[in-house]
This record gives structure tokens, C-alpha cells and sequence, in this order.
């Protein structure tokens, strides 16, 4: 079987408490697959700082997860602001989240260094006024 | 793990078939077969909920009868769970509670609760030791210990490995007994536990990983409420029996256990869906700066289990007026025994992951049983009405697949191909 299992989940950027929620239904269909413990970690872990990076950033967006036999790969767009500079916002504690969300816990500037630490590929396309789209691969031994 | 005792059990000729506890099972471990509920024994935990919620009364809790236990010959000793004191009304003191289990038949009372203050102790000790993963889950309800081994793997080594009160009274009483009647053997002895819950039930025939327990039969708090009442407070005054305090007592309800750490950073769920809640996010590693985590998967904790009497906030409420007066703990611990946890009240094997949701051991079979699932569900009516006998469509559609359930269970779907069938049928007899 060479095409994927799809999963698709909309991110709602209106409701900041229900951020995260695309992250624990990936993780309850991944256990449905039978994806070892530690796989499905770090693709929950990835997916939950991309959704809420467009909660706070971007008000919400979509998030895909194609399931294959040798990978997992999750697409998340949204049509927010797009990230001025890409490099920068990689840089481990670098963050432009507002105050709000701060004392939440989130804004610490570790999203996209985390997203990219537990997954085997990363690719960011962004355009500054359009918006982000991040494609994370995650391989199956 | 299919030879996992459960302690809930099903009267036949009282389930209607309704579709509440199908509902309401947090690990979807229930369909309605043939017009009765049916439990997949694999995913059940044993929270008890079916048996609260059931308005038949045909969901039961299996444990073992007082007056049965009462009849043996054996040197019985009682470890009464802290819930027990919160369900009778103006209790002012527990020894009345310990005296009416004396009165009733039993040999020797043993308080989980003077337990529960050593374990406190213990605690502290062991969120001292380097290296252990925190936060630290309390090991103490046996039915988040089975949901994190069935469903949270990678959180399995933050469980707490010292053993819950009701162990460590079961082995401090079993020590009393055999120190006080020398002549008494192993298999003289009988322990029984007074148990707020079912889970505890299940706990103490399955064992946690290799450890077997050392009880021997679980009573339900109800079934010992209602000989107690009888016997107590008869103008005689009680022994003076009881030997906990504050904190012992608090084990009873949600936070007592985490707060008698004297360390604020703890949380404390209760509730099995919050607890699933906290799980999923510890699990994705983003509570930070937490110590202990307090896990109890009853609303309220144990005053909130399945086989008590009282409305757990009443319960809590009259604990809170018993401990009032008492001192803050009446097991003190010296420096030197602080330091170190004994390690007979320790257990080092957590048990395997069972990964009761995978669809099929192999990997590329469950991509396709997904694929397949998605396309029946997106089929389905979507209302999660329960009347197939599974709990939504989306569980329907996967019962299908793994040949669990015939695709024509559903109604609505039925009902549409039956109108699609009248109008074609109508409009052939028109031409």
C-alpha cells in the first residue's frame, strides 16, 4: 500500500484553551497503528508547538498528518503574518508571542527549535503577509 | 493479560441493554451485545464508573461478603480505608469506628491511614533521590496505575515505586499479628482491606507488575457501614485505637496525599477524565516545574469511589471536622530512619506496555484497517447515538473493520436504505 492515511484537523485560533487538542488525536490514531511509544512522542510533542506557534501567531490554521509505511509526515498552514526571519526564529529562545500567552507558560522560544529536534526533517515556507507553511517528517525504522 | 481478573460483574436479568455505561466508560471498554452490556475485560480498568452510573443496578462490584469473611477461624485484622470515618454523621472520634470492627468480629484493626503517614514520610524521601524522573506520580490508585501501563508508556517510570498504604498496613499488621501470636502461621491470618473502590479489588487478585498482594480479601465499604452501625456507639466508651493523624486521614480525599509533602509543587486531578487530561499533557512533556503529580480517578478521590455509602462531598466534609483536632501526624519518623525507605515497601518491576488500541501487529495491515475505518466513519450518520451497541461512530466503524460488529448495526444508515428502496420502488409502479 503505497498511499498514505490521511488525518486532517483544523486548528481553531479562536479559542486558545482548546489549543493542543489536534496533537491528542494524532497521538490516540498513531496507538490505533500500532507506531511505537517513543515515535508517537516526538511526533505529538512536534505537532503540539506547531499548533499552538498558530494559535498564537497565526489564528489557527490547518494541520495534515499522512501516515506511510516508512515515514509520518505532518503539513501545518496557516494565513498568518509569515516569519520575517526564519533563521532568527529557529534560535533556541528567540519569540515574538505576546505577553498574554507569556504568562501561560508558552512564549518561551523553543517551538520551532523543538519541532525541529524531534523530527528527521523540517522545511519552513513563509511569506511575510501571506503565511507559514512547515512540512516535519518523522521516518519509521 | 487476558487472565486480568476484573471486579465489576453484570446481573443479566437487570441490564436493559440502555446505553449509559457505554457512554460514560472513559476507555470505551463497552458495547451492548444482544441486548446486554458487554465488557471488553482488555480495556477495562476498573474505574467503577459503569457501576455509579447504572440506573438498574445491574453493574456490580465483586468483593468479598463480611459475613462469609466473619465465619472463618482464621485471626482476622481489619485495615479500614480513611473513607470509612467520613460516612457516619457526628463521628467525633475514629476510635469508635476501630472498636465497632473489633466488636463486629475482627481479631485486630490495622488504619491504613497511620500507613498513609508513613508512606507521606517515605515520599519525601524519595523525591530527594537523584536521577528519578519527575514529576513523581503516586502509585497509590490502582486504577491510574492500569491506565498509565495500558495507555501511557513513556510516563510508566515516573510512578512512584513505594507501595500504597493499603500494602504497607497489610505488612505492618501481618508483623503485629505474628509478634503478638507467635503461634499463628502465614496461612492463619486472614487480611482484609475495606475498600472505598473496586479498583482496589482488582489490584489485590491481579497484583502490579510481579508484585502479589499482601491481602487477602477486599470488603466494600458499604457492606462493613451497615454492621457497623449496629454495634457502635452503644454508650460504651472505645479502646484508644487509632493512631493517625491530619495527614493520614487526608489521604482520603483529593490533594491530601500531595499536600502532606510540605512541597508546593505538586498538582492534583481527580476525576478519570481530568486525570487522562494531565496524563496527555505530562505525556507530552509540558507541565514544567512539577515535583509530584497526585493522580486519583474518582471525583473528590477515594470518598468518591463505587462502593461507598455517602455522597463523597458530605464525606469530605465530615473528615475535615474529625481531623480537626488531631495532631499533624502521629507517625514521626527519626533522622536516620528518614534517610533511607525500606525495601520491602518498595516494588521495582512496573508492568509491560499493552497496547490494547492497536488495530493489528502489523504495521501495514493497520494502515489499511485505517484507511478503511475513515471511509465508514465519514460514511456514518456521525450522531454517536449508541444504537449499533457501540459508543460512538467513529468506535462503531472500527468494530466493523476488526470484525467485531456487522455493518448493517447501524439504524440510521439502515433506515436510509430502506427509504432510498420505498422511492425507487414507488416511482417504478408510477411508470
Amino acid at each position: 500500500m503505497n498511499e498514505a492515511v490521511r488525518f486532517h484537523y483544523l486548528v481553531d485560533g479562536e479559542d486558545f484553551s482548546s489549543a493542543g487538542q489536534a496533537s491528542v488525536q494524532v497521538k490516540k490514531n498513531l496507538r490505533r497503528l500500532g507506531i511505537p511509544p517513543e515515535v508517537i512522542r516526538k511526533i505529538s510533542i512536534a505537532m503540539y508547538e506547531g499548533e499552538i506557534n498558530m494559535v498564537i501567531h497565526a489564528d489557527g490554521g490547518e494541520a495534515e498528518v499522512l501516515v506511510y509505511e516508512d515515514r509520518i509526515v505532518m503539513i501545518l498552514t496557516d494565513r498568518g503574518p509569515g516569519i520575517a526571519d526564519v533563521e532568527k526564529a529557529m534560535q533556541e529562545g528567540y519569540s515574538t508571542a505576546p505577553d498574554n500567552v507569556r504568562s501561560l507558560g508558552f512564549g518561551a522560544g523553543m517551538g520551532l527549535p523543538n519541532m525541529k529536534r524531534y523530527t528527521d526533517d523540517m522545511k519552513i515556507e513563509s511569506v511575510v503577509g501571506e503565511g507559514t507553511t512547515i512540512t516535519m517528517t518523522v521516518l519509521l525504522a | 493479560m487476558n487472565s486480568y481478573e476484573h471486579s465489576v460483574s453484570l446481573d443479566l436479568s437487570r441490564c436493559t441493554g440502555c446505553t449509559t455505561c457505554l457512554k460514560h466508560c472513559p476507555t470505551e471498554a463497552i458495547r451492548i451485545v444482544d441486548g446486554h452490556a458487554r465488557i471488553n475485560t482488555g480495556r477495562c480498568i476498573d474505574c467503577g464508573i459503569c457501576i455509579k452510573i447504572c440506573q438498574n443496578k445491574a453493574k456490580k462490584a465483586t468483593y468479598s461478603r463480611l459475613d462469609k469473611v466473619l465465619k472463618t477461624t482464621k485471626y482476622k485484622i481489619a485495615l479500614p480505608a480513611p473513607t470509612l470515618y467520613g460516612q457516619f454523621e457526628d463521628l467525633e472520634d475514629v476510635d469508635y469506628v476501630l472498636q465497632g470492627l473489633k466488636d463486629i468480629g475482627f481479631d485486630d484493626v490495622f488504619e491504613v491511614s497511620k500507613a498513609a503517614e508513613l508512606v507521606s514520610a517515605y515520599t519525601r524521601t524519595y523525591l530527594k533521590t537523584v536521577g528519578i524522573p519527575k514529576p513523581v506520580i503516586n502509585s497509590a490508585c490502582p486504577v491510574v496505575l492500569r491506565l498509565i501501563s495500558l495507555r501511557y508508556p513513556t510516563l510508566k517510570e515516573h510512578i512512584m515505586q513505594i507501595l500504597p498504604p493499603m500494602e504497607i498496613a497489610a505488612k505492618l499488621a501481618l508483623e503485629r499479628a505474628m509478634k503478638e501470636h507467635p503461634e499463628l502461621k502465614r496461612e492463619d491470618i486472614c487480611v482484609c482491606f475495606i475498600s472505598p473502590c473496586p479498583g482496589k479489588v482488582s489490584y489485590v487478585r491481579n497484583g502490579f507488575g510481579d508484585y502479589q498482594s499482601e491481602v487477602d480479601e477486599v470488603l466494600s465499604i458499604s457492606d462493613v457501614y451497615f454492621s457497623l452501625i449496629n454495634v457502635m456507639r452503644r454508650g460504651k466508651e472505645p479502646e484508644n485505637l487509632s493512631q493517625s493523624g491530619m495527614i493520614g486521614i487526608s489521604w482520603a480525599t483529593t490533594g491530601g496525599e500531595a499536600s502532606a509533602l510540605f512541597n508546593d509543587k505538586y498538582l492534583a486531578a481527580d476525576g478519570i477524565e481530568n486525570v487522562n487530561r494531565v496524563l496527555e499533557q505530562l505525556d507530552n512533556g509540558n507541565i514544567a516545574g512539577l515535583e509530584f503529580v497526585e493522580l486519583n480517578a474518582c471525583p473528590g478521590g477515594c470518598v468518591g469511589g463505587a462502593m461507598v455509602v455517602e455522597n463523597p462531598f458530605v464525606a469530605k466534609a465530615r473528615l475535615q471536622t474529625l481531623r480537626r483536632y488531631l495532631p499533624v501526624s502521629q507517625t514521626l519518623l527519626s533522622e536516620s530512619e528518614r534517610d533511607y525507605i525500606p525495601e520491602d515497601y518498595c516494588f521495582d518491576e512496573l508492568p509491560t506496555y499493552m497496547p490494547i488500541q492497536r488495530l493489528s501487529t502489523n504495521f501495514g495491515e493497520s494502515l489499511r484497517m485505517m484507511a478503511v475505518i475513515q471511509k465508514l466513519a465519514d460514511a456514518l450518520p456521525g450522531i454517536d447515538c449508541g444504537a449499533c451497541g457501540a459508543p460512538n461512530c467513529r468506535a462503531f466503524a472500527e468494530d466493523v473493520v476488526c470484525g467485531r460488529a456487522a455493518e448493517d448495526g447501524c439504524v440510521i444508515l439502515r433506515n436510509q436504505q430502506l427509504e432510498t428502496l420505498l422511492k425507487t420502488k414507488e416511482e417504478e409502479s408510477k411508470q
